[in-house]
């Protein structure tokens, strides 16, 4: 995103740049760690974090792959994915180009103001007409330039015979800069171009804000498609292999999947056993052991020995593609919610036609001469400017945001809090969201001697149960006791040397009562069983949306027996052992029955239903999929910030029409002067910028509920 | 009054010098990363500079 990723500069052209999304970096230290890491490296030339994007371009030579970057910033510590060049490039155009006409117009409104108010203050004859000459030179480009949202916005709506708010908003700027000419050319006393450009200057900013906030956390990347495997290598009758992409695949062919792949396609396996990491699909963290005869999906990593996987299904006929149908057809419904805005701009435009016409016709009538009327009829279109309303939303929300940011919570879109607020019934997947996801070893009856050893042995792996004996063992100071040829043969386990003693840490037992690891040190065995622990505050989180009037209830892919048990623990009604498409069965009965939904999910299986929930709520721990089709994320391992968000929510809603109250009252006001005709540039120029304050400083009162329990 | 024709212009001039400044800050990107921006300056002084090397040879700046 940053300077270094321009493609149009020259550079020598042996180097080339990778960029890849990096979901765990939150801090300083992130940053220096990654970009330190990755120049260390041989053939790394340049590093450059985004923290905002969670992206870091690298500059290298050729010889260094995607792989083995991956890799490094593996072992630096934190889990990594390419992004293409491709999807990186259409970024957020829509801000930038706010931004710069709100400078434009910014500009233009401190000059022609600077102008204007000597002109009220008395200037006089040549010196007025020559006043009113610059500010038309300003103002003109100006307005082109900084009034193309609106213009564009409202040829688009009338195009298709509806008006919006930028309908009234771009016939007002157009009349009151054509009118200005016209008294300009004229030599006459009062041109408006400090009225069209503050107008358009006011709005741009509450434009600005929405922009913004919807950019805050969007990663623009097709996160589902980028997890699948790119490319597999085939094996051909003669026993040669070559490399095809993922959508060249087909039904039948043979895929050679390594150690550390990511599968292309589902296919069976023919040849070979191993163990899969499938927390992609289904949100599990344990590894699923695989062998002939078993069906392995595309998107799932094999972790242990190299497999002949013969293809099932290719490109757009797997599983995970499948979902990703699911949830674009899901997605639909939301889209066509209606927001506050645009309910608001559907009722207010028409009336501010009306009346600007009304006024118009009535003082013709009344024979105050076309001119008089048309100042009068700009002047009900501007003082019944939309500044206010267009900022009551935005405004509103980007505090609101604000504030829960500071609690660990990032929306992605404004009108998130509009549906958050409206949630009734929370629907909470189990592994990752209401549990921590990761695996937590019981490591209490192990002699510490025993610690030493398996924290040794743990220590060179990087399978999870691996990594939870790790830092159990780690938490309790011991230092790793000193073993030779230490190796891990995938699937199986680690094992080594403790002098002349054979150690090795093995999988344990499968049986139903959980996960579990054996350490055998000589010919003494112990077993060490995980537990994946409740997020710590879940019972308060429940309570607080239980008196929030949110009832909840659990839908998760895991067996039955596991559900039912964290269900009764913590007093809900739990389900268990559903499919993506039987949440989404289970999401619109529930939404048929008129509720209006939370889904709280983490895992690829949970995305459709996310995306066809009123809002929903990821775990920064989540796979990207289900981050993309959140409307906000929460980070850290406290589950409140998902009671925080629809607390928070509602009350900014309670402010957003505190906002629009203010807005119409303050029209209400104004409006019958501006029709009776006594409204100057300076009345409509203060009452304007009044309003606005007004309204957005009671959103900043939005800011004070982030310091509060 | 004649000051006028000197004033407006060197009004107008420095604001499109502010303008074009600030157009010339969000194509150069300055805009692009500014949580990352506001972490930078906590990042300890020896991983800085050998950050900042990178970024030098990157942005050719």
């Amino acid at each position: 995103m940053n300077a270094p990723a321009n493609p149009g500069s020259p550079r020598p052209a042996q180097s080339l740049d990778s960029r890849f999304v990096v979901p765990g970096m939150r801090c300083a230290a992130c940053i220096a760690r990654i970009e330190r890491g990755l120049l260390d490296l041989d053939g790394v030339e340049a590093a450059r974090v985004n923290l905002s994007a969670k992206r870091v371009a690298i500059r290298h030579n050729p010889e260094v792959d995607s792989e083995f970057l991956l890799g490094a910033l593996g072992r630096i510590g934190f889990e990594a994915q390419v992004v293409d060049l491709g999807s990186v490039s259409k970024d957020d155009g829509e801000s930038r180009m706010l931004l710069r006409a709100l400078a434009v117009a910014g500009f233009g409104m401190m000059n022609i103001m600077l102008l204007s108010v000597s002109v009220w203050s008395g200037a006089g004859g040549v010196t007025r007409e020559l006043f009113h000459w610059v500010s038309a030179l300003i103002a003109l480009p100006v307005v082109a330039y900084a009034g193309r949202p609106f213009f564009a916005s409202a040829v688009a709506a009338m195009r298709h015979r509806r008006t919006n708010m930028d309908v009234p908003i771009s016939i007002g700027v157009l009349l009151a800069t054509a009118l200005s000419v016209h008294e300009t050319v004229i030599g006459g006393e009062h041109a408006y171009f400090d009225s069209a450009v503050m107008l358009l200057f006011f709005l741009l900013a509450g434009r600005a804000l929405d922009a913004t906030m919807r950019d805050r956390t969007r990663a623009g990347i097709g996160a589902l498609l980028s997890r699948m495997g790119k490319s597999a290598r085939v094996l051909a009758e003669d026993g040669s292999t070559r490399t095809l992409a993922a959508e060249d695949l087909e039904k039948g062919m043979v895929m050679l999947v390594a150690a550390g792949e990511a599968l292309a396609a589902d296919g069976v396996v023919q040849d070979g056993r191993s163990a899969v990491d499938n927390s992609m699909l289904t949100g599990e963290s344990a590894p699923q052991s695989v062998r002939e005869g078993d069906t392995v999906h595309a998107g799932s990593i094999n972790l242990g020995d190299p497999i002949h996987v013969r293809v099932v299904a290719a490109s757009s006929d797997t599983a995970i593609a499948g979902i990703a149908r699911m949830m674009d057809e899901a997605g639909q419904s939301r889209s066509r919610y209606v927001r506050v805005a645009d309910r608001a701009s559907r009722l207010y435009a028409p009336a501010v036609h009306t009346l600007a016409l009304l006024a118009f016709a009535g003082w013709m009538i009344a024979g105050a001469g076309w001119h008089q009327s048309l100042v009068i009829a700009i002047a009900v279109l501007i003082i019944t400017c939309p500044c206010a309303l267009g900022l009551a939303v935005p405004a509103a929300q980007v505090v609101a945001s604000g504030a829960l940011v500071r609690r660990g919570l990032l929306v992605k879109d404004g009108s998130a809090l509009e549906r958050l607020a409206e949630v009734d019934t929370a629907l909470f997947d189990k592994t990752g969201t209401l549990t921590l996801g990761e695996p937590v070893a019981a490591i209490d009856h192990l002699t510490p001697e025993q610690k030493a050893i398996g924290l040794a042995l743990a220590q060179s792996s990087r399978h999870p149960l691996s990594r939870g004996i790790a830092t159990a063992v780690e938490a309790t100071g011991i230092r790793p006791a000193s073993l030779k040829a230490v190796a891990e043969v995938p699937g199986l386990g680690v094992s080594g040397m403790l002098g002349e003693v054979p150690v090795s840490l093995t999988r344990g037992r499968e049986d139903r009562a959980g996960l579990a690891s054996i350490l055998r040190i000589g010919s003494e065995s112990v077993e060490i069983t995980f537990t994946d622990p409740v997020r710590e505050d879940a019972t308060p989180t429940l309570d607080a949306l239980r008196a929030m009037g949110v009832r909840s209830r659990i839908v998760s892919g895991d067996r039955d027996a596991a559900v039912e048990a964290l269900a009764a623990q913590l007093g809900l009604v739990g389900e268990g052992e559903k499919r993506p498409e039987s949440k989404l069965a289970l999401l619109e009965a529930l939404k048929a029955d008129g509720h209006r939904l939370l889904m709280v999910g983490d895992g690829i299986n949970d995305g459709p239903a996310m995306a066809a929930a009123h809002a929903s709520i990821a775990p920064g721990t989540a796979s990207d999929v289900s981050q993309q089709a959140a409307d906000a994320v929460f980070l850290g391992s406290s589950l409140m910030p998902v009671a925080a968000a629809i607390a928070i929510a509602r009350r900014t809603m309670r402010i957003v029409r505190q906002n629009f109250g203010f807005a119409i009252g303050y029209n209400v006001l104004a409006v019958p002067l501006a029709i009776s005709g006594l409204v100057t540039p300076l009345i409509a120029a203060i009452a304007m910028s009044v309003s606005s304050l007004v309204v957005v400083g009671n959103s900043l009162r939005l800011a004070k509920t982030g310091s509060e329990p | 009054m004649n000051i006028l024709a000197f004033l407006i212009p060197v009004a107008l001039l420095l604001g499109g010098a502010g303008l074009a400044l600030f157009f010339w800050a969000m194509r150069d990107g300055q805009f692009e990363d500014l949580e990352g921006a506001a972490n930078r300056i906590l990042i300890d002084e020896e991983v800085e500079r050998e950050g900042s090397d990178g970024v030098e040879k990157e942005t050719g700046r």
